[in-house]
């Protein structure tokens, strides 16, 4: 398949890549977003110090503050915790499995939303009764009740030594399984509008059964609003993450997030070392934010209303 | 020579209802009762191989039903349809469906609008499998492409990229690619330009010549339909009024609705011929007239036409179901 010349030519001549150029702020966004999930992805490579390698810490390093500080050491540039681990390092290490899990429990929200909605939408009747109630349900609960209410289920019912070394996860089902309700509602929405339209009929009549209908012709027409939802959900669901750790019922200390990273950081807080939970709180609002920001330009790009 | 004198598609006394009822909470809190709207009541007709039937009819009155229940897209309430001779609700009868296709009404709407347009026209070849490869498959659709008068190169292009009646053209290719007998026409040119609405005819009647087509063509408009059809079936609220040879439908309608129709067409030779409008309303569907559906609106509507159905009557090539008629008063 030969890539026409006129290729990158078209792609910036989109309108998509129109509208980008000339928003500063999503520029912006993007740029951040990008070294966020560059700094994430290759953190075990490009981190100054491996904060999980216990031979190579040293406790004489312990509560070392940013290098800029006075008493600095160079050697850490956003100093060091309690137990001499670097913060960059680990909040490099922290941005990794957040990113992680929140993209997980985004694609895992969407699976089951997309599914449950074009199920609903489609085929109607009872089945889009019973799950459009549940979902209703669903809602009347805060997402972070469904999580917790999730990860307490999963901690009673798994033995103790295995828990930490399936609390990735489970932390990813239970995020993912508090937010699959919008994603389902609106491929329903769409979905309902898509199956009446004649080219579903058309397929109809040259004899397609209904999942490949709703496979290949309904689909890619309901997936649009469903990439604007995804994106800004990555916020949400990173959040929800921190949120969990932060609490307790998330990540051990031994896979630190960011919310681990911050909670740990919180007991020192009070007794001067505000580095330590200061800065894994900085980078988790400046993933959070420019992930948000990307979303909502996406979703103001992609609404023909608003141009 | 049987084969050939039976008609292909023969539809017995089909009705089909809708259930427009309120929805269950609202019924049971309001005490309203079920409601079911009859959108095609007790329609007979047959369509001989080879011939194109045109169907006409103002909105709403179950044209496009028809077409649907032919099709399956729709299942019949009552009554059945035959094709071929076998009816097509026995079981093992979907086979049969292969051999007919549709064209609608819309062609914005019946592309889908994320797909290239030779996955459009390949879609009926690989559902039936009807190519060994994807190679023969790619040949077919360029095949195809040409003969509705569009390019092969097109084939890569979505179908937004084409205009009204070049989607029409693809709406047409992708019905053909099936290798179908018959095919039913849903309006196909009644979203189009007048222009391109005359183009969009020739090829079907071409196509219809070179391949031996059978054509149902559901229309609201009497021009297009003296060009293509060879008989005409006149529907009123879900009833067919009156079937008749075109030639003879347009010269000397039987049905007062029919008359009333071709009153109402422009005369386009200034022969100062009074044109009388379309009088009335189609009543409501849900609460049709007794009698003959159309008296409210019928010059000559007595006694028996508001109280009695009327019933086919064979006048020569033609069936109409009117009292009036059947009276010798008009």
């Amino acid at each position: 398949m030969a890539v026409a010349p006129g290729w990158w030519r078209r792609a910036w001549d989109h309108d998509l890549a129109w509208s980008f150029r000339r928003s500063p702020v999503t520029i912006v966004a993007a740029a951040l977003t990008l070294a966020c999930v560059g700094g994430a992805a290759f953190a075990p490579w490009i981190a100054p110090h491996d904060p999980f390698d216990l031979a190579r810490l040293s406790l004489n390093d312990a509560f070392s503050p940013p290098a800029w500080a006075s008493g600095g050491n160079a050697r850490y540039l956003l100093g060091t915790d309690d137990q001499g681990r670097d913060v960059l390092s680990t909040i490099l290490h922290g941005a990794r499995i957040s990113l992680g899990v929140g993209l997980a429990a985004v694609a895992f929200s969407a699976l089951l939303g997309v599914s449950l909605g074009l199920l609903s939408g489609y085929v109607g009747g009872r089945l889009d009764a019973f799950i459009m109630r549940v979902a209703d349900i669903q809602l009347s609960f805060p997402a972070i009740l469904i999580a917790l209410l999730v990860d307490g289920v999963a901690r009673v019912a798994l033995p103790r030594e295995t828990h930490d070394s399936i609390a990735i996860p489970v932390l990813i089902f239970s995020i993912g399984i508090s937010g699959w309700v919008q994603y389902a509602r609106t491929v329903r929405g769409s979905t309902l509008v898509e199956k009446n339209r004649e080219y579903v009929q058309a397929a109809r009549v040259i004899g397609r059964g209904r999942f490949a209908i709703m496979l290949h012709h309904v689909l890619p027409n309901v997936m649009g609003p469903v990439l604007v939802i995804g994106t800004i959900h990555v916020g949400t669901a990173i959040i929800t993450e921190a949120t969990l750790s932060f609490l307790g019922v998330g990540l051990p200390p031994t896979q630190p997030s960011l919310g681990t990273l911050i909670r740990v950081g919180n007991d020192f807080l009070f007794s001067g070392e505000w580095w330590i939970t200061v800065f894994p709180g900085l980078a988790l609002i400046v993933l959070v934010l420019s992930v948000n920001l990307l979303g909502d330009w996406l979703r103001d790009a992609l609404n023909p209303k608003l141009r | 020579m049987d084969r050939d004198n039976r008609p292909l598609l023969r539809m017995l006394e089909v009705s089909r209802d809708f259930d427009v009822s309120r929805p269950w909470l609202n019924r049971v809190l309001e005490g309203a009762p079920r409601q079911l709207l009859r959108a095609v009541d007790g329609v007979s007709l047959a369509v001989k191989r080879g011939e194109t039937l045109a169907l006409v009819g103002e909105s709403g009155c179950g044209k496009s039903t028809v077409a649907r229940l032919i099709v399956g897209l729709y299942a019949t309430s009552q009554g059945r349809i035959e094709f071929d001779g076998i009816d097509l609700a026995a079981p093992g009868a979907s086979a049969l469906r292969r051999r007919m296709q549709m064209i609608f009404q819309d062609p914005y709407a019946s592309l889908n609008p994320r797909w290239r347009v030779r996955d459009i026209v390949a879609e009926p070849i690989r559902v039936l499998k009807l190519a060994a490869s994807e190679h023969e498959v790619g040949a077919r659709v360029a095949e195809l492409l040409r003969q509705v008068g569009l390019v092969a190169e097109d084939g890569e292009k979505y179908p937004h990229e084409f205009s009204g009646g070049q989607r029409q053209r693809i709406s047409i290719a992708r019905a053909l690619s099936g290798n179908p007998e018959f095919l039913v026409c849903d309006e196909p040119t009644s979203a189009l330009d007048v222009s391109v609405q005359a183009q969009i005819l020739n090829l079907m009647t071409d196509l219809q010549q070179r391949l031996g087509l059978t054509y149902l063509f559901i229309s609201h408009n009497l021009a297009v339909v003296s060009h293509i059809a060879d008989r005409v079936g006149v529907m009123y609220l879900g009833r067919l009024v009156e079937l008749a040879d075109a030639e003879e439908l347009f010269v000397r309608p039987l049905h007062p609705y029919t008359r009333m129709l071709l009153d109402a067409i422009p005369d386009l030779e200034m022969s100062g011929k009074a044109r009388t409008p379309v009088a009335g309303e189609v009543p409501n569907p849900l609460d049709p007239p007794a009698g003959c559906a159309f008296h409210p609106r019928c010059l000559h509507a007595n006694a028996r036409c508001r109280s009695e159905r009327p019933q086919a009557l064979v006048r020569g090539e033609a069936v109409v179901a009117c009292h009036a008629v059947e009276e010798r008063r008009i």
